[in-house]
């Protein structure tokens, strides 16, 4: 069967905006953090794409993308990690909560 | 001749002011006076060698076929500004610069010696000395000038001597005040001098003296057409060397300084304020005397400047009450005839008339004469201020019997500076006289007229200190004469004073070097010599014995009598100009300017900054949410852009 | 390396760092010792050089620079620290090395925290020397701003008043001046070669290669000269100094008055007009007015002052900017006379703050009016602000006089209208400069004696007549015997001298 390359990237967008959506307006860490991985499979699924229908001769857009979900994986823990001392420190993990951070 | 002595002679001073400037506070009064006198002594008595080796040696080098030359002993580099206009310093033997020799060291050992009984038991009796050596050394240095450089070097020397010396009791805020003014009415002067040396040298290429005056028309000729401002360039520099002159000789209007020097102590007075560093002036145009007469108009200032001052020195000397003041304003109007003399002076024939340069010769011979009788006057000031601790005339008066020395020595002087024969005075003011009445009849008239103001106002103070009522409080302190240190120079001096008229001066100072044979004019002589008896009995008429004629003459001219007394006013409008217009205007809209608006400027920099990054830190909210829609917002603009752009 | 003089006047100073780390910071001894040996080490060392220098020039030597050497720094930019010196680099050495020493003394009894301030002292006289003998652009702006940023902390830790202000005014204006001169130093450096050749920072090959186009020199010029010209208190960028200097503490303002400003100077000289004689032929009558103005601006505006350190720090805008005019005026005569005017301004300067620092240091007031009399109390050190005082105002004798003489006689060399009106109002500014030292020599030193507090104060220390006495023999000696500066930077100006000539047509 022959999909062309129009079907995969319109769910990536999707997810992409969704991953926007959720960011912007949950409050929660964890929600928040949630959407940042739908952002980043996203884009891990355009690197695939493009690489199988573009170039598919060469390698670089899956192993980019391998290296991209190991990464992410670290990067959850981290993000986790912090969630959880911001949660001991402040006593919830509400995002309007910690803003200590400005000028 | 030997180049030592006349290295000598400048370093004794130099040497003395090092000596006791820095380790004078070590000694004891005595040993700082002894080192001071002695060594000036000596100094003396290397000049008048130098003198009489110059003058009457007749050494090919000094006078040749009759003509008195220049002579320059050495001559060393000082500083080379290019490779023409170098500034040396050296040590010019010329008439001029001898009899100046003479003069100051003469004048400076007798007031050393004055000083010793004077200032004694005075705190800082060894910076007195010290000064007064610096002082010599300057005026020794500047009369030996070889180079109008040099000149301006030790001109600024003897301004800073004569500044430490006015203020010498620095405790006191007007004699602060009178060294402030004395160093800053000079040093204005002096700008103008020191522009006239930037044009002179700029067009002439030289400093030296000798190069400027021996060929005075290659000079002009330098300066081809320049002019400015309607004048030649050659005048301007002129007059411009002249207005420094003007400065250290008080002429009018930068006059004011004198009077108010008084406040330094009377020896001092006598040296520098009215025997030495004020004849600085005359000087300076007899040194430069061929370059004045190539140009004409010059001259013709120097005479009205002249003239001016030395008239209204007279009238105001009339009318003051602080003897020392009268002696100042005597001094301005004795120095303004000297003035008049030179620039009467003539070297080339106009229109068929000879005249020889007269006119210079008469007005260095009043200079040196003048020296000799003024300082016995201030002295004998001196003397007079040491006994009854004033030096106001209504705490003296019938000081005649106390103080006999005083009194016959101040007499003497009296009668030379009134011009009454055969005191030193007349024969020189003859001479001027005589110079003036051949110019033109006027200078000699109006002049005739001052002489006749002189006597008068002299005598004024001659009678109203010696003659006159006692003042009552003699009873109880009884005033004498003073200690030997002090009298013995008023007598030496007023024997100078007497005799000093019967020097054939002609023969040794001409505007040329040739000797010029003085005869008396009659005519001449006896107008001034009646003119000054009957100032004289004017004087006495009104001031011998108590009366009321000076006061109706007071009453019938109240203005004027305040006027004269006040100094005309020129005071006032000084500070007007400088404390109102100078200080309180321009210098304090300059501050306020700086503070206020370039100040602020580069203030306002630094606050627009704050201003601009307070206002926008609010971007800076903490609030992750709002950073990521600036973002993508950004993002979707500039992509929106790049693709308008590239697509 | 180590074998080429110059750089042991850089190795010091870093050495001088290392022997302060080593002491205890409450150790004023050991503190001591470091600072008074090696800053004697230095001005040995610039005393040899100097008189070597002239050894040189009397032997007939009479190369550009000597003491050359350059040692690759960072390649693909071709910068070096290359480093030579002329009579003018010589003297200017000789200058610093006699301020540090004199400085040391000066600021015998710092306090707090005397390690860090040494520490900071030294890096500043690391910077100064480090500026005056390279003669690679790249490092010359390095070690300049090595000095510079010293300043703020010495300002801003050991200062008084309002030395916060003060310190972040004085770093922020001369940090924008170095935007200005980075900015000029750039292009100068894209331009140094001809088409296709090797760039270059040095400054004898860029003056050699000669290839900055026209165009470009005129807005280079006006980069450079502004941007040293902040450092050179010129008319209207002089503002920090007068703050800066009110606040610093006794050794600084010494040697930011007394070297720092002439880094501006020389500067000027080294990089505006040397390597950009064109613009300078043409674009120099706008920074005579603006120096001119700085003469009789800075005298008028000190007359009013009541501060002691205010008269000064407006005295120097209006001496220094007689350094920078008198470079503008492109003759020899007048250059040796700026380079003069350098010396004596710096020597008395600071003297002139010592002085300001010692009364301070026992009146605790530096309000004229609130003092008088104090020749009586401390005749010391009344005598020696006199001696400053007639230094300043030019009396013969002293370094004042020489200076303004020459720059004067310099000056009047130009015979167009232009320069002489702006010649003239500048010598104006030995009257005003008279009035205003007069006044205050009036005020502070003569008369009655304002303050009974003041009846028993003390006189100088030993320390403090060892820092006076060494700048008084200096600013002595020049005024007696001037004629040997004139001797060694004789051949220095020639190549400058030429290069502006040439670039006439």
């Amino acid at each position: 069967m022959d999909l062309s390359m129009l079907w995969y990237l319109v769910p990536s967008v999707l997810m992409f905006v969704c991953g926007i959506y959720g960011f912007m307006t949950r409050k929660n860490l964890i929600a928040i953090l949630i959407s940042l991985e739908l952002m980043l499979n996203s884009a891990d699924l355009n690197f695939v794409i493009f690489n199988r229908y573009l170039y598919p001769g060469s390698m670089e857009g899956m192993v980019f993308t391998l290296f991209a979900i190991a990464l992410a994986a670290a990067e959850t823990a981290v993000a986790i990690a912090i969630i959880i001392n911001i949660y001991r420190a402040v006593g919830n993990t509400d995002i309007n909560e910690v803003k200590q951070m400005r000028f | 001749m030997e180049v030592i002595i006349p290295i000598l002679i400048l370093a004794f001073p130099l040497f003395t002011f090092l000596l006791l400037g820095l380790c004078g506070m070590k000694m004891s009064h005595k040993v700082a006076g002894f080192i001071g006198i002695a060594m000036l002594g000596t100094t003396a008595v290397l000049a008048y060698i130098v003198a009489c080796t110059y003058f009457f040696s007749g050494d090919p080098a000094f006078i040749f076929e009759g003509v008195r030359q220049q002579y320059q002993v050495f001559d060393v580099t000082w500083l080379a500004f290019t490779q023409t206009l170098v500034v040396k310093i050296g040590f010019l033997l010329d008439p001029i610069s001898a009899l100046m020799l003479v003069v100051i060291t003469t004048i400076s050992f007798m007031v050393h010696l004055y000083s010793w009984g004077y200032m004694e038991g005075e705190p800082g009796f060894q910076r007195y000395y010290a000064f007064l050596s610096l002082f010599t050394f300057s005026m020794l240095g500047l009369v030996v000038a070889t180079n109008i450089f040099q000149m301006y070097i030790f001109w600024e020397l003897v301004g800073v001597s004569s500044y430490l010396l006015i203020g010498f009791f620095y405790r006191l805020p007007s004699a602060v005040s009178a060294s402030k003014k004395a160093f800053i009415v000079t040093r204005f002067a002096d700008l103008g001098f020191l522009i006239g040396i930037l044009l002179l040298s700029y067009y002439t290429d030289t400093f030296n003296f000798v190069e400027l005056t021996q060929n005075p028309e290659i000079v002009l000729g330098t300066t081809g057409g320049a002019t400015y401002m309607g004048a030649s360039v050659l005048t301007w520099a002129m007059v411009l060397i002249f207005s420094g002159g003007m400065g250290k000789s008080a002429m009018m209007p930068l006059h004011i300084w004198l009077p108010d020097a008084m406040e330094g102590p009377t020896p001092v007075s006598a040296l520098i304020h009215a025997a030495t560093m004020v004849v600085a002036g005359v000087y300076l145009v007899a040194r430069l005397f061929p370059l004045y007469c190539v140009v004409d108009f010059s001259l013709t200032f120097i005479c009205c400047v002249g003239a001016i001052t030395a008239f209204y020195a007279a009238m105001v000397a009339c009318a003051q009450t602080d003897i020392k003041r009268i002696l100042a304003f005597s001094t301005i109007s004795q120095i303004a005839f000297m003035m008049v003399s030179i620039g009467v002076a003539y070297d080339k024939p106009i229109e068929g008339v000879h005249y020889s340069g007269l006119g210079y010769m008469a007005g260095m011979f009043h200079l040196f004469t003048h020296a000799m009788f003024k300082a016995l006057l201030f002295l004998g000031a001196g003397a007079l201020i040491h006994a009854v601790h004033s030096n106001e005339y209504t705490a003296m008066g019938g000081l005649r019997k106390y103080m006999p020395i005083t009194h016959w020595t101040f007499l003497i002087g009296c009668l030379a500076i009134a011009g009454i024969w055969p005191f030193a005075g007349f024969f020189s003011k003859d001479e001027m006289l005589a110079a003036m009445f051949q110019r033109h009849w006027f200078w000699g008239a109006w002049m005739t007229m001052v002489a006749g103001l002189t006597s008068f106002y002299m005598f004024r103070l001659y009678f109203l200190v010696f003659w006159g009522e006692e003042n009552p409080h003699y009873k109880e302190h009884k005033p004498h004469d003073a200690p030997w240190q002090m009298s013995v120079p008023l007598i030496l001096l007023a024997g100078v004073s007497i005799c000093a008229g019967w020097i054939h001066f002609g023969e040794f100072v001409t505007w040329n070097g040739k000797p010029y044979e003085i005869h008396i004019e009659a005519p001449v002589a006896f107008t001034s010599l009646l003119v000054a008896v009957v100032g004289i009995a004017l004087a006495a008429i009104m001031y011998m014995k108590k009366n009321t004629i000076p006061e109706k003459f007071k009453n019938a001219w109240p203005a004027l009598w305040q006027a004269a007394n006040r100094r005309f006013y020129w005071d006032e409008i000084y500070m007007f100009i400088t404390h109102k217009i100078i200080f309180n205007i321009i210098c304090k809209s300059i501050a306020w300017f700086d503070r206020h608006v370039i100040d602020a400027t580069m203030d306002g920099f630094a606050k627009v900054t704050q201003n601009v990054s307070y206002r926008i830190r609010g971007m800076q909210s903490g609030e992750v949410q709002s950073y990521v829609g600036w973002y993508i917002t950004g993002a979707v603009v500039i992509a929106a852009i790049a693709w308008l752009c590239f697509a | 390396m180590f074998d080429n003089i110059l750089i042991w006047f850089v190795v010091i100073p870093i050495a001088m760092m290392v022997g302060l780390g080593f002491c205890r910071n409450s150790g004023m001894k050991a503190i001591r010792t470091v600072m008074v040996v090696c800053s004697t080490v230095l001005l040995a060392l610039a005393i040899w050089l100097c008189c070597d220098f002239l050894r040189l020039r009397e032997m007939g030597v009479t190369d550009e620079m000597v003491h050359m050497g350059s040692w690759m720094w960072y390649e693909p930019l071709n910068i070096h620290l290359a480093v030579g010196v002329d009579g003018i680099s010589v003297l200017m050495i000789l200058l610093s090395a006699i301020i540090v020493f004199a400085g040391t003394f000066a600021s015998w009894k710092i306090d707090p925290l005397p390690k860090n301030f040494f520490l900071w002292y030294a890096l500043l006289s690391t910077g100064v020397f480090g500026f005056f003998i390279s003669i690679d652009i790249f490092t010359m702006f390095m070690f300049y701003e090595v000095a510079l940023i010293p300043m703020y902390l010495l300002i801003g830790v050991w200062g008084t008043g309002r030395k916060e202000y003060s310190a972040m005014k004085l770093t922020l204006m001369l940090m924008g001046g170095s935007a200005f001169l980075m900015l000029g130093l750039l292009g100068i450096f894209w331009h140094s070669a001809p088409e296709g050749g090797q760039l270059t920072w040095n400054i004898l090959e860029i003056a050699h290669n000669n290839s900055i186009d026209h165009n470009w020199q005129y807005m280079l010029f006006c980069f450079t000269f502004v941007g040293f010209g902040v450092l050179g208190a010129m008319f209207p960028f002089h503002t920090w100094s007068p703050d800066g200097h009110a606040s610093a503490p006794t050794a600084v303002s010494m040697l930011h008055a007394g070297v720092l400003m002439k880094l501006g100077g020389y500067g000027c000289f080294r990089i505006a007009i040397f390597l950009l004689p064109q613009a300078a032929n043409e674009l120099a009558w706008i920074f005579i007015i603006l120096t001119g103005i700085s003469i009789v601006y800075g005298a008028f505006s000190a007359c009013v002052q009541t501060d002691l350190k205010y008269i000064n720090a407006y005295s120097s805008v209006s001496h220094c900017g007689m350094v920078l005019f008198a470079i503008l005026m492109l003759n020899a005569t007048a250059m040796t006379g700026a380079i003069m005017q350098m010396l004596s301004h710096g020597l008395m300067t600071a003297l002139f703050f010592a002085l300001i620092g010692m009364i301070y240091g026992r009146t605790h007031t530096r309000d004229i009016r609130q003092m008088g009399g104090l020749m009586k109390i401390m005749p010391y050190l009344g005598v020696c602000y006199m001696i400053a005082g007639f230094a300043s105002l030019g009396l013969p004798g002293l370094s004042g006089f020489v200076a303004e003489m020459t720059i004067f006689f310099g000056a009047f060399q130009d015979a167009d209208v232009f320069h002489r009106i702006f010649v003239i109002c500048s010598t104006t500014a030995i009257v005003i400069t008279a009035v205003y030292i007069l006044r205050v020599v009036g005020k502070l030193l003569l008369g009655p004696v304002q303050d009974d507090h003041h009846l028993s104060l003390t006189d100088a220390t030993w320390f403090e007549r060892l820092a006076t006495v060494t700048l008084i023999l200096c600013i002595a000696g020049i005024g007696c015997f001037p004629n040997w500066i004139n001797e060694a930077i004789n051949h220095s100006f020639t190549p400058i001298i030429n290069a502006l000539q040439a670039s006439v047509f």
